[in-house]
């Protein structure tokens, strides 16, 4: 099949690819770009772990497809750190022991910083929604609700 | 000292940054080839003829084999050689693999996987527990029966007998991460194999026997799994194996992962169960006698079926001292996916039957559940404790029909560590339950749609491979010359944090800091002969053997050290990152590059095995377990009787992980356990149609929690006890116990249930709103 060429921003740096029509953009973030800390964990969007953003908006990148990604800007887990510098949520991960596995966790960080962005105070509740569609099999989700909400506080405290 | 710290997971910096890299991460050398399987579309039947040419002509496939083309043996089973890995001539579930395709892409593969043409000769299928025993269709002559006493006498006697049946449903293991491999053929017709897998040398050997060469000519590497839950003990042969085949033919690498729907639909998962039960029970409560009847699916073939329905019987008891069981199973073959180890491993099974038993006595006598409960509890251990006694010997083990009493089990296992009594106490004050209880029938007794309920269920787990030659664990520690460590063992990780564990234990050893501490991949090239990282035991085999290789090290270094400085070996102490010799104090990496220099070898094996166990499995009696972790649970729950659906309200947890290794990994692994142990039993239901396929094989139609799932308030606390055994540091085995808490929601369900009338529920798991709906009209209508 003729392959198609795309452009698009990547965590800020222009990229450009070639990818079959029918692939997605999970398996081009994957396959092509060497970008794999967006998992498959269903390939129905039924799960989470393929998160990533499109214009800032939080999406099923197993959902889209490579070619979709023409012109838009995509954020992925590898955009989340600053250089070295590890984004508040990322340590609040690590502090509060919130992964097992860790399969996961790039989704729901992607998931979760999206969610601070729009709103810095979210209520427990609106945590446990907006992550709804965050799948994870090992935690049992309690540190992970934890850690969002503490690094909401503190990202208020330090604005 | 690093040990009883709660340090993060090791890889949780890799993890929040996506770099943590998981077999279908790794970067691949050019050339790779992926594989997918063709599946049986029928549950049962021969094939007649097959038709591959449309697989072969489709775009970016390769090769196409089938069982004809494997050059040696055709076999991914873990116990009996009984489960192909591509039908040989007759097809046993909805989903088997019948051919295999090897194409340039996943997406070629799987595509191509669909246009084969099989035409088959179809049998009725057997699906149900009913039509196996109807067909006598079993694994093993008969059941397996094992007494205590005299069961069927005691409840003759009894002043009451109650007796039900409770259906339990299987559970997808649905860890995160498919099942995957990769295999990438060596010079010399070696194969090194990448496997999400919890038991490499299990992948190790199938390999070798599917390529016809010694297991020296495989080298299998596991760095992480994304979740196993016992899906990945057995589970991952057939990838590995067909990634092997596939790399030795075509000369190229070999990659293969199931989509999510393959993996559901071709893997095994926790066997099901109807467990039916007659208990006879005195005017207080006291069980008498108890006689529980087993049923398990266990699928098409074999895999670990007979240890996990041995396990079940091992758990019937619970927490309770039953004077007098009889506890028959029957392991039943049907044509499904092969059922296999999943957290528990049979376990939790075992336990839902006799906590349903109480639940169902307490309701017919009017008493409070936990009052119940507490009047069958094991004797308590003395505080503090007398040291535990020694092995029993095999041949002291009494006769199967020996009168009942004592504080033995029913296997006749001395119960020598039971702590429930104090733990149920602590827990039932921390979180209220009288109180809390009354309030619950209080707001009942308003009536209307949403009623609430609250339940308190124990845990008592044993811990050890039933199968005794499992309990061996070996370790590799090199110290290099600069002080840093290269630590390796058998156990795999999944997320359970084994190996930071097992690094702290290193760490402690030798008194360093954990950055000092490289932890790699487990490597069969590194430790052989490893036991799959499974029953809980992953710190207590490979903390214990890590620190033998370590302390084998440290007394070289030491007697180096000490001869060098005319001192006593035996006071040289590892401390703060120095070795202290008398007044000497050197650096570790000082202290590490005299030795080398002194030539000593800083490069040590360690070795573990269980000590006390004695197993007689054909008898059912002895010790098959080194000690029993406990745990207890309260949930309470709320139920819309309008829609049967509810939500858990309230969790409390007291869980034993003996002197924690790390609180904070322990902690997630009882948060994680009870929420999966509360999902097996209320929303994941698995549904097969009447042809045997499964219906639900995506997340769109398995429901396992959410977020949105968890407890409004989830208090979980960590017990403070020591292990009476002599374990690592004193901890616990802590992967597996904590998943039946979750039987507390299943429990408080019932509770919930019961307010709307007289009649016991009698709910039937997994307690989908569905379910809770129709028992609520039936305790309603009062049937
Ligand atoms: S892989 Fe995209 S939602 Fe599951
Ligand atoms: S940490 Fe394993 S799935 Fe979330």
């Amino acid at each position: 099949m003729k392959k198609i060429h795309v452009t698009t921003k990547i965590n800020g740096d222009t990229v450009e690819f070639l990818c079959d029509p029918r692939e997605t953009l999970l398996d081009v973030l994957r396959d092509r770009l060497g970008l794999t800390g967006a998992k498959e964990g269903c390939g129905t969007g039924d799960c989470g772990a393929c998160s990533v953003t499109v214009d800032g908006r939080l999406t099923c990148s197993c959902l889209m497809l490579g070619v979709e990604a023409e012109g838009h800007e995509i954020g992925t887990v590898e955009g989340i750190a600053d250089g070295e510098e590890l984004h508040p949520l990322q340590k609040k991960f690590i502090e509060y022991a919130a992964l097992q596995c860790g399969i996961c966790t790039p989704g729901i960080l992607v998931a979760a910083k999206n969610l601070l962005e729009r709103n810095p105070d979210p209520t427990e509740e609106e945590v446990r929604y907006w992550l709804a569609g965050n799948l994870c099999r090992c935690t049992g989700y309690d540190k992970i609700i934890r850690a969002v909400l503490d690094t909401a506080a503190e990202m208020r405290e330090a604005s | 000292m690093t040990v009883s710290r709660s340090l993060p997971h090791d890889a949780a910096p890799l993890h929040v940054t996506g770099q943590a890299r998981y077999v279908d991460d790794i970067p691949v050398p050019a050339g790779c080839l992926h594989l997918a399987f063709g599946l049986s579309t029928i549950a049962r039947g021969r094939i007649l003829s097959m038709d591959l040419d449309p697989v072969r002509a489709a775009p970016g496939v390769v090769a196409v084999l089938t069982a004809g083309d494997l050059p040696f043996a055709n076999d991914v089973s873990p116990s009996v050689h009984d489960e192909p890995l591509l039908a040989d001539g007759r097809v046993n579930y909805v989903g088997q693999p019948v051919f295999l395709v090897v194409a340039e892409s996943h997406l070629a593969a799987r595509r191509a996987a669909r246009l084969g043409r099989i035409d088959y000769d179809e049998e009725e299928p057997i699906l149900t527990v009913e039509q196996a025993l109807a067909a006598n269709s079993r694994f093993e002559d008969g059941p397996v029966v094992w007494e205590k006493g005299d069961a069927e006498a005691a409840i003759a006697a009894a002043l009451r007998v109650i007796e039900g049946r409770v259906e339990i449903g299987g559970q997808e293991h649905f860890y995160l991460e498919g099942q995957a491999a990769l295999a990438l053929p060596q010079e010399g017709g070696d194969m090194m194999i990448h496997s999400s897998t919890q038991h490499p040398t299990e992948v190790q050997h199938k390999v070798a026997e599917a390529l016809g060469v010694p297991m020296n000519a495989v080298r299998v590497e596991t760095r992480r799994m994304g979740g196993g839950f016992g899906g990945k003990e057995s589970q991952g042969n057939a990838l590995a194996v067909a990634c092997a085949v596939a790399a030795c033919v075509t000369g190229q690498p070999c990659k293969m992962r199931y989509d999510r729907d393959d993996d559901m639909i071709i893997t095994g998962k926790r066997h099901d169960f109807r467990i039916d039960y007659r208990a006879g029970v005195d005017a207080e409560g006291r069980i008498l006698g108890v006689a529980f009847t087993h049923y398990a699916r266990c699928g098409w073939a074999q895999d670990l079926s007979l240890p996990v329905a041995d396990r079940a019987m091992l758990h019937a008891d619970n927490a309770y001292c039953l004077p007098a069981v009889r506890i028959e199973s029957h392991r039943l073959r049907t044509n499904t996916q092969s059922a296999t180890a999943f957290r528990g491993f049979g376990g939790p099974q075992g336990m839902v039957g006799i906590e349903r038993v109480m639940d169902h006595v307490a309701h017919e006598l009017g008493m409070d559940p936990v009052e119940l409960r507490r009047r069958n509890y094991y004797a308590e251990a003395a505080k503090g404790g007398a040291a535990p006694r020694p092995a029993a010997s095999p041949r002291g083990i009494s006769d199967q029909k020996e009168a009942g009493g004592g504080n033995t089990t029913p296997y006749g296992m001395e119960v020598e560590d039971f702590e429930l009594g104090a733990m149920t106490e602590a827990l039932l004050e921390r979180c209220d339950y009288v109180a809390r209880r009354a309030a619950v029938r209080a707001w009942n007794a308003r009536g209307g749609a949403i009623r609430k309920g609250i339940a308190f269920s124990p845990v008592k787990f044993g811990i050890s491979f039933t199968l005794t030659h499992l309990n061996q664990a070996g370790a590799l520690v090199h110290v290099y010359q600069d002080g840093s460590v290269h630590l390796n063992h058998g156990g795999t990780e999944m997320g359970q944090g084994l190996f930071q564990k097992v690094a702290q234990v290193a760490a402690s050893r030798f008194g360093i800091g954990l950055e000092a501490v490289k932890i790699t991949a487990t490597d069969t090239g590194k430790v052989p002969n490893t036991s799959a990282t499974a029953a809980s035991s992953g710190s207590d085999l490979n903390g214990m053997a890590v620190k033998a290789a370590c302390d084998t090290i440290r007394d070289r270094i030491a007697a180096h050290l000490a001869q060098r400085f005319q001192a006593d070996a035996a006071e040289v102490r590892f401390e703060g990152g120095r070795v202290h010799v008398g007044a000497e104090s050197v650096s570790f990496a000082e202290a590490a590059r005299m030795a080398y220099e002194g030539r000593v070898s800083l490069s040590a094996t360690g070795f573990y095995r269980t000590p006390k166990l004695a197993w007689d499995r054909l008898r059912g009696r002895g010790r098959p377990f080194y000690y029993f972790a406990y745990g207890c649970a309260v949930t309470e729950v709320a139920v819309d009787a309008r829609s049967g659906e509810y939500r858990i309200l309230r969790a409390d947890i007291l869980h034993d992980a003996g002197a924690s290794l790390n609180p904070a990994i322990d902690i997630g692994q009882v948060e994680g356990g009870y929420v999966q142990g509360a999902g097996w039993l209320t929303t994941e239901e698995l549904v097969w149609d009447n042809r045997g396929r499964l219906m639900t094989h995506a997340p769109s139609t398995y429901k396992i929690p959410a977020c949105s799932d968890r407890p409004d308030v989830f208090n979980v606390a960590l017990w403070d006890g020591r292990n009476r055994e002599e374990t690592i540091y004193r901890s616990k085995a802590v992967g597996e116990p904590p998943f039946m808490l979750g039987i507390s929601a299943w429990l408080a369900l019932s509770d919930a249930v019961a307010s709307f009338g007289d009649v016991y529920p009698a709910l039937d798991a997994p307690a989908t709103p569905e379910r809770v709906w129709a028992a609520i009209r039936r305790v309603r209508n009062g049937v």
